[in-house]
């Protein structure tokens, strides 16, 4: 399948499509962020505080009275970095992982797994929160945690493709003609192990981005005054019996960009791996 | 089934226990700020804090500070909370089995109405109802559900009130502890009030923890159906003149059953992280709730406690999981 075939797939299938329409509509809003909001996020003003929707604030004001639509908007640019990076955190280490495992076998292989095994005993959201204490719970921790509690799930993927791939003709050919270990894993077993990877990677933005914001929202994450979506909620917690206006809108905004990755990461598995179609 | 399998399976989890503890124990160490100096306060004198640290074993060495942990917890004794100074096994203990309440229900209600949505979306695929219940599903698994128990909490309980918004009786109402599991004493005791009044307590905490397993159990219930409702005994069952509700309960969802044991088995790890959100949200006094306070308080003893019960929930849930599949489907080779 060549890549613009590939591509006329992705645009068929309506979970893709529909996925990517979201995300092209977040990323836009993130990267024109400061010439779409009609407000500063961060500048408090005191006199409009928890104002409800209205034309001059369509998403209302908060506890500082700082506009919340301006917020949301300076929030999607953190939320798609804390999905970028924390995945890149977890893929490329998990990656490597799950090569040297499914390759190499033997000790090598029990070490590796039985240490992913050990992260995975905790449940994710605790083992996050539990690094972000640890490191000290801000932004740039935040997506080192969430990006660790993942590890074990790449290096799981791509250690099973790589058991299934060493036993295929063509790999074990360049080594009974001479192939370096490092020549076959990066030419020829990684190569074939990326669908997979990218798929997970999709849907394990969504996840990154719930994840953070959780930790946001239990105070672990981004901290005042940036206007991360989960650090926003946790505020508008405290006034949800006055003003629900505060954590409404974040909140949606934390849904649709998770919907948003979701929807393309079934559509790309269709795509990618038609054994896996969902019917 | 194998009696070596099993031995096996445990001798791995006992090692992956023993190993969580080692990183749990020399993580809780990384954390910034004195345990001691938490307690005393920052205007502590220095006599004060020096002993304070070595009754909290503070000034060992820390192979032994974990030595000392170790063969304590090998007596069933978790330490005491630098907070309350009590018993850490028994503060667990009883807010435990408030997390197995709401996650009991939250499973109920995900298994209940995942199945039901998965299997009637196979039945009638690509009808109104199928598109709809996969919309919703697909919804779920996005659904941060910290803001989703915030946003019932404001219809329910603010805007129509007709549900409380957190804790687990009202005040003042008291139901003997027997069981623990509120709306179980309460059926105990006989008392009719209290009953209502604990599901009351229950349903937004539970709806709000079913979501995402819901979501997960009905997209899974789906696809396992529709590949078994292709099969010939499938077709078979259906020629020999069986209701349609027989065909579909007895010969379909039976064998569609293997995956969604295994997704209900993945749930209830889910349903423990949740309920660190969950309990936060609705004040619900679990063990989610109690691990953030006590890792906010750096009560080291509690957070380990609380970790390694956790851990060793994941580790029975995945091993119960494996069993139940071997079980299911006599043709999985153990040793794989």
């Amino acid at each position: 399948m060549s890549r613009w075939e590939g591509l006329q797939d992705l645009m068929r299938n309506w979970s893709a499509a529909a996925g990517m329409a979201i995300i092209a509509a977040i990323l836009v809003v993130a990267l024109a962020g400061p010439l779409l909001t009609p407000h500063d996020p961060l500048v408090p003003a005191p006199l409009d505080r928890l104002q409800g929707p209205s034309s001059a604030h369509p998403f209302g004001t908060d506890s500082l009275g700082r506009d919340i639509l301006s917020r949301v908007i300076g929030g999607a640019r953190i939320s798609i970095l804390i999905g970028v990076i924390s995945v890149t955190i977890s893929l490329l280490p998990g990656t490597l992982l799950g090569l040297l495992a499914g390759y190499f076998g033997r000790w090598i292989d029990s070490l590796i797994m039985r240490c992913m095994d050990m992260l995975l005993a905790f449940p994710a959201i605790l083992l996050a929160i539990f690094i972000t204490a640890v490191l000290e719970p801000n932004l740039t921790n935040t997506m080192i945690a969430v990006g660790i509690v993942y590890i074990p799930h790449y290096a799981r993927i791509v250690r099973a493709s790589v058991l299934s791939l060493k036993q295929q003709l063509f790999v074990q050919a360049v080594g009974h003609l001479g192939g370096s270990h490092t020549r076959i894993l990066w030419r020829h077993v990684l190569p074939n192990c990326i669908p997979p990877i990218i798929v997970y990677a999709t849907l394990g933005m969504g996840t990154a981005v719930l994840q953070a914001a959780a930790l946001g929202f239990l105070g672990l994450g981004a901290q005042p005054p940036s206007p991360e979506w989960g650090a926003m909620l946790s505020e508008g917690r405290q006034y949800i019996q006055i003003a629900p206006h505060v954590a409404a809108f974040p909140g949606a905004a934390i849904l649709l960009l998770v919907l948003g990755f979701n929807l393309f990461g079934d559509g790309l598995r269709d795509v990618l791996d038609p054994s896996l179609r969902s019917q | 089934m194998p009696l070596g399998y099993i031995a096996k399976r445990l001798l791995q989890l006992v090692a992956i226990l023993f190993g969580v503890s080692v990183v749990v124990f020399l993580m809780l160490r990384m954390i910034p700020g004195d345990p001691a100096q938490l307690l005393l306060g920052e205007f502590a004198n220095p006599e004060e804090l020096a002993r304070l640290r070595t009754q909290l074993g503070l000034d060992r060495s820390l192979p032994l500070q974990y030595g000392i942990y170790l063969q304590n917890l090998l007596q069933g004794d978790l330490g005491n909370s630098i907070r309350t100074n009590t018993p850490v096994a028994a503060e667990i203990w009883g807010r435990l089995l408030a997390t197995l309440e709401l996650s009991l229900a939250a499973m109920f209600i995900s298994t209940l109405v995942g199945v039901g949505a998965g299997v009637v979306s196979a039945v009638r695929p690509h009808s109104a109802w199928d598109y709809g219940a996969m919309f919703f599903a697909l919804v779920g698994v996005s659904m941060p559900i910290f803001w989703l128990g915030l946003m019932l909490i404001y219809l329910f309980a603010v805007k129509y009130p007709v549900l409380p918004m957190m804790g687990r009786l009202p005040m003042g109402l008291e139901v003997p502890a027997v069981t623990g599991l509120v709306m179980v004493d309460a059926l105990l005791a006989g008392q009719p009030v209290a009953l209502w009044e604990a599901g009351r307590h229950l349903l937004l905490p539970a709806l709000t923890l079913a979501t995402i397993p819901m979501a997960v159990v009905a997209r899974i219930t789906r696809s396992a159906m529709l590949e078994v409702l292709n099969k010939d005994y499938v077709r078979t069952a259906r020629a020999k003149g069986l209701s349609e509700a027989a065909v579909i309960l007895r010969h379909a969802l039976r064998n569609a059953f293997l995956p969604v044991v295994t997704v209900l088995g993945l749930n209830l790890g889910l349903l423990l992280g949740g309920a660190v959100l969950t309990e936060t949200i609705f004040s619900w006094p679990g063990l989610g709730r109690y691990v953030v306070d006590s890792l906010m308080g750096r009560d080291y003893a509690a957070v380990q406690g609380c970790i390694l019960v956790f851990a060793a929930m994941m580790a029975v849930i995945n091993l119960a999981v494996d069993l139940i599949y071997v079980l299911l489907d006599p043709r999985i080779r153990v040793n794989e």
